[in-house]
């Protein structure tokens, strides 16, 4: 039991970040971009995993709802709109493929190289705040939305206010005329 | 290597985020280079995750909703942009749309 | 009074201006004449007024001149001179009436007027009437700023303006081949002369730091000894100084070697033949040297001077005999009395050579008008071979002469034997060598004035019937101004009686006797009286024998007869004499040619070289330079040019590429800049550096 405990979260997060990687390899590798959304939402939902091991429960939800449920079928939806998973093109990578895929490993290298000799002192690993609303323990969606509707409800309306325009734009760039 | 800290999301969200940088520069389907958007984005989102949870501070949640949210938008618009491309050219092929050369 | 002497010199300038610049081609010939005279007869009432109030005044009983200072001239600040010592050196507009400027004023003016009233007759029906009396009216400004001026730098600018009118008016009959280089003859002749001037003008700026007469000559009385060091050429200060400005004053007044011009000068004008070149210009070396007095009794030079005149008066005197034309008589003639002249100065007799001066002004001048109504009525005949019995024609012309004649034989009581046996006088005290030159002179000057006279006044005509019907008196105009100077030829001596013993009443010599400067150890010449009334005597000897001989052979009606006969027999003789010892051939063929092969000479370097190689070749060489350059410009600069553009091109070319409008390749770029920053921050980070 005790292994479990200790190398769970372990073997959970490593199993899942590989999945997430190998989909996203996937996801600007394969020719289909049928395929390639698929691979994507595979890759989500991986992420969404990899949130539930931080406490981030909510978030995870949101995560598969919104990228999984939502983006995904959008996307899904314009790829059978333009029939694009019958048309494939000639070449998948531009003419300075080679170039580029040398540039993003010198900053997948450099990101690294910044980021992993970083060490961080000791979490709380139950953060009261994760589960906390209004002083009283209830779970993290209320306390995510305690937090929320209180103090981010500016930038909370904000952003309804810019789906509101992103959708009368998607609208409006979709028309046919 | 039993104890999963914040860095190995940080590697983790370095590398998934150079996936999709490498996606958005290389490939010639526009969904794909929105896809690879996605990838970006997402790869934010893990790190806002991360440092939400080490420094137990709920405002990073906060964040990755809002980013969630915005992807979302952006998502949208850029569909219907390739769907206005579709349009013009008959392909979403991204070296066709040379509107901005010269 | 003697506030308006600036006026005298003044007067006539303003007359030249006139007549040659504001009223040219505007008055008729009477009121040119008229104005010409008038401003010249003003300005002889003038200095006569002046002379007058100096004589009169403080100065002159304190044996002081009259100084009028217009204004400072040169004011030319700190000079250093020789000996060490600093004068300011400045230069002065000024004028000084003295006894010797006084009797220098009195002549030009008095005998200048008359001839200007001769010349309105005598250049009654010549062109250039108002040009001819401009040149006269700027001659006499300028012959009275050269005796009035009170230092030698005004005496020189009035020296050049009489070199300079004696040269317009030579040349005078400029349409004519001849006059115009007798004209050139006459500057260049005087030129070579004012070298030497100049360079004793120089000398005295450098050891008195002043060109004031009265400056120097006091500095000198002082201090004799300041003179007498030695300096250059071997000669003193005094010495070197004199002999500089007595080489002008041989060029001025036709001494050996520079005398050649005198003659040749005669091509002009028979009044200005009169005015300039027998009466003052001339004269101008003799006054120059009798203001210098105080120099030149310090000095051995003066010798030179004495010997230089001496000979020149024989030299002349025996060309003279032998010559022909009627002025040229008169011209060796002048020459000849000019010598006495300097005979005089040179022995220290400073007061006897301008009295000479005085007297010769007046016979010398009477002597060329007469000539000068003569060949008026012969038509333009100078020749004296075609003359011949004018007397019963020309009256007035003939007894005018005749005294003139007998004044220059120097036959008592008439001007010219005091004069001239002042000379012989001093001469035979200091140097009895040049005492017989001067005795033997005299007889010739006798001899060949006579034959003159008798060859054109007596005997038979021997011209043209043409001639012989327009023989005529001239008008008053002419014959009135030839009684006056008649007048003077006759009185103007008595105001050197020579001293008899203690009975001193050579009013002349006492008058003059300030200016001359006391120094040295000229004693005064006591001569006893027989010695006095012996020389006298001979004097007269000698010249009544010129005239017996000149009688013998000419007189009484003979014609050329004895001319003729003496020219066979003393044919060589004659020609030397006849062509002036070949003097100018000489002259000619060594200076003249070479100055002119070595003027042809430079013109062929200044051409071939200078021209030729200097600047033709510098032409080629710019040429050559400038084509360079073209080369340079065109490749090197051009090409720099065009390297930019192509480097432009080649560059833009490149980057064009990053303006593809391919949006991924735009992400690359970004990307791209995205790792160059982490790159940099990584960097510093592991370098250590502050971020």
């Amino acid at each position: 039991m005790e292994a479990v405990t200790a190398w769970g979260p372990a073997i959970l997060f490593y199993l899942f970040a590989a999945i997430a990687v190998v989909a996203a390899l996937a996801v600007i590798t394969l020719r289909n971009p049928m395929y390639g959304a698929i691979a994507l939402l595979t890759c989500f939902l991986a992420v969404a995993v990899l949130f539930f091991l931080r406490h981030a429960e909510f978030l995870g939800v949101v995560q598969i709802f919104v990228y999984g449920g939502g983006i995904m079928v959008l996307f899904l939806f314009v790829i059978m709109l333009v029939n694009l998973h019958r048309l494939h093109e000639s070449r998948i990578f531009a003419a300075h493929g080679p170039m580029a895929f040398v540039i993003a490993l010198l900053l997948m290298g450099l990101l690294v190289l910044v980021v992993a000799p970083l060490r961080f002192p000791e979490p709380d690993p139950s953060p009261a705040g994760f589960v906390a609303a209004d002083g009283a323990l209830a779970g993290n969606a209320e306390a995510v939305a305690w937090q929320l509707y209180r103090g981010y409800l500016l930038p909370f309306e904000i952003v309804s206010l810019f789906l509101l325009v992103a959708m009368i734009g998607a609208v409006v760039l979709g028309r046919r005329d | 290597m039993s104890e999963i800290t914040t860095t190995h999301y940080l590697v983790l969200s370095a590398i998934l985020f150079t996936i999709g940088v490498a996606g958005v520069v290389t490939r010639r389907n526009m969904i794909t280079v929105l896809m690879s958007i996605e990838l970006v984005l997402n790869s934010v989102n893990l790190n806002f995750i991360a440092f939400s949870y080490q420094l137990s501070d709920l405002g990073g949640q906060i964040f990755a909703i809002f980013t969630i949210a915005v992807a979302a938008g952006e998502a949208a618009i850029g569909l219907g942009i390739l769907v206005a491309m579709f349009r013009l050219h008959q392909s979403v092929e991204l070296d066709r749309a040379t509107e901005l050369s010269g | 009074m003697k506030s308006w002497l600036w006026m005298v010199p003044v007067l006539p300038l303003v007359g030249a201006l006139a007549n040659g610049v504001l009223l040219r081609n505007r008055l008729g010939r009477k009121a040119v004449a008229a104005l010409a005279c008038g401003l010249v007869g003003l300005a002889c009432l003038l200095s006569f007024a002046a002379i007058g109030s100096y004589m009169a005044s403080p100065e002159y009983a304190a044996h002081e001149p009259y100084e009028q200072v217009l204004y400072d001239w040169i004011p030319s600040g700190l000079l250093g001179i020789e000996g060490g010592a600093f004068r300011d050196f400045t230069v002065q507009m000024g004028f000084q009436l003295d006894p010797l400027s006084a009797v220098m004023l009195f002549v030009v003016t008095f005998v200048g007027f008359w001839i200007h009233v001769y010349s309105v007759g005598y250049m009654d029906r010549e062109l250039g009437f108002q040009r001819y009396f401009t040149y006269l009216n700027l001659f006499m400004g300028a012959m009275l700023l050269l005796v009035l001026g009170n230092n030698y730098l005004v005496m020189f600018v009035g020296w050049e303006g009489v070199g300079l009118c004696s040269y317009l008016l030579i040349g005078f009959y400029y349409d004519q081949e001849f006059p115009p280089y007798a004209g050139r003859k006459a500057f260049i002749t005087n030129r070579v002369g004012d070298f030497g001037f100049v360079m004793g003008l120089f000398a005295l700026v450098a050891h008195f730091g002043t060109l004031d007469y009265s400056e120097i000559f006091h500095a000198i009385e002082e201090n004799p000894a300041l003179v007498q060091a030695p300096y250059l050429l071997g000669l003193s200060v005094a010495g070197f100084i004199g002999l500089a400005l007595f080489i002008g004053a041989t060029g001025k007044s036709a001494q050996i070697p520079l005398h050649v011009w005198l003659p040749d000068a005669m091509a002009g004008p028979t009044p200005v033949s009169a005015l300039i070149h027998a009466a003052t210009m001339v004269t101008a070396g003799v006054y120059m040297v009798a203001r210098s007095n105080a120099v030149y009794q310090l000095t051995s030079v003066s010798e030179l001077v004495a010997i230089v005149g001496a000979l020149t008066a024989i030299f002349a005197a025996t060309i003279a005999i032998a010559q022909d034309d009627i002025k040229k008589v008169l011209a060796y003639s002048t020459v000849s009395q000019l010598g006495y002249m300097f005979l005089a100065a040179g022995v220290g007799a400073y007061g006897v050579a301008v009295f000479h001066l005085m007297t010769h002004a007046f016979f010398k001048a009477l002597l060329f008008l007469g000539s000068g109504s003569v060949i008026h009525a012969m038509g333009g005949e100078q020749d004296m071979r075609r003359m011949g019995g004018l007397k019963e024609h020309m009256p007035w012309t003939y007894r005018t002469f005749l005294i003139g004649t007998i004044a220059i034989a120097g036959i008592p009581p008439l001007a010219g034997f005091f004069s001239k046996d002042g000379i012989l006088a001093a001469a035979f005290a200091d140097h009895k060598t040049l005492w017989a030159v001067g005795l033997v002179t005299a007889g010739l000057t006798a001899c060949y004035m006579f034959r003159l006279l008798y060859m054109t006044f007596h005997g038979e005509f021997r011209g043209g019937s043409e001639q012989h019907h327009h023989l005529h008196e001239s008008p008053a105009v002419m014959t009135v101004p030839l009684v006056v100077l008649a007048v003077g030829a006759v009185t103007s001596g008595w105001v050197g009686l020579p001293p008899l013993g203690e009975v001193d009443v050579h009013w002349l010599d006492h008058f003059l006797s300030p200016v001359i400067a006391h120094v040295g150890d000229r004693g005064e010449h006591h001569a006893s009286v027989a010695l006095e009334l012996a020389l006298m005597a001979i004097s007269v000897l000698v010249a009544v024998a010129g005239i017996l001989v000149a009688r013998a052979l000419w007189g009484k009606d003979r014609g050329l007869a004895a001319e003729d006969a003496l020219a066979a027999r003393f044919a060589g003789l004659r020609r030397l004499l006849a062509n002036k010892y070949w003097v100018d051939e000489l002259y000619d063929a060594t200076i003249i040619r070479g100055t002119w092969s070595s003027a042809r000479g430079l013109f062929a370097f200044d051409s071939r070289f200078i021209d030729g190689v200097l600047v033709n070749g510098s032409r080629h060489l710019t040429v050559a330079i400038s084509l360079l350059s073209g080369f340079f410009d065109k490749y090197f600069v051009d090409g720099l040019v065009n390297l930019t553009g192509l480097t432009m091109r080649l560059g833009s070319r490149s980057f064009r590429s990053l303006q593809t409008g391919a949006v991924s390749q735009y992400g690359l770029v970004m990307a791209l800049g995205v790792v160059i920053l982490l790159g940099f921050y990584l960097a510093m980070r592991l370098g250590g550096w502050g971020l």
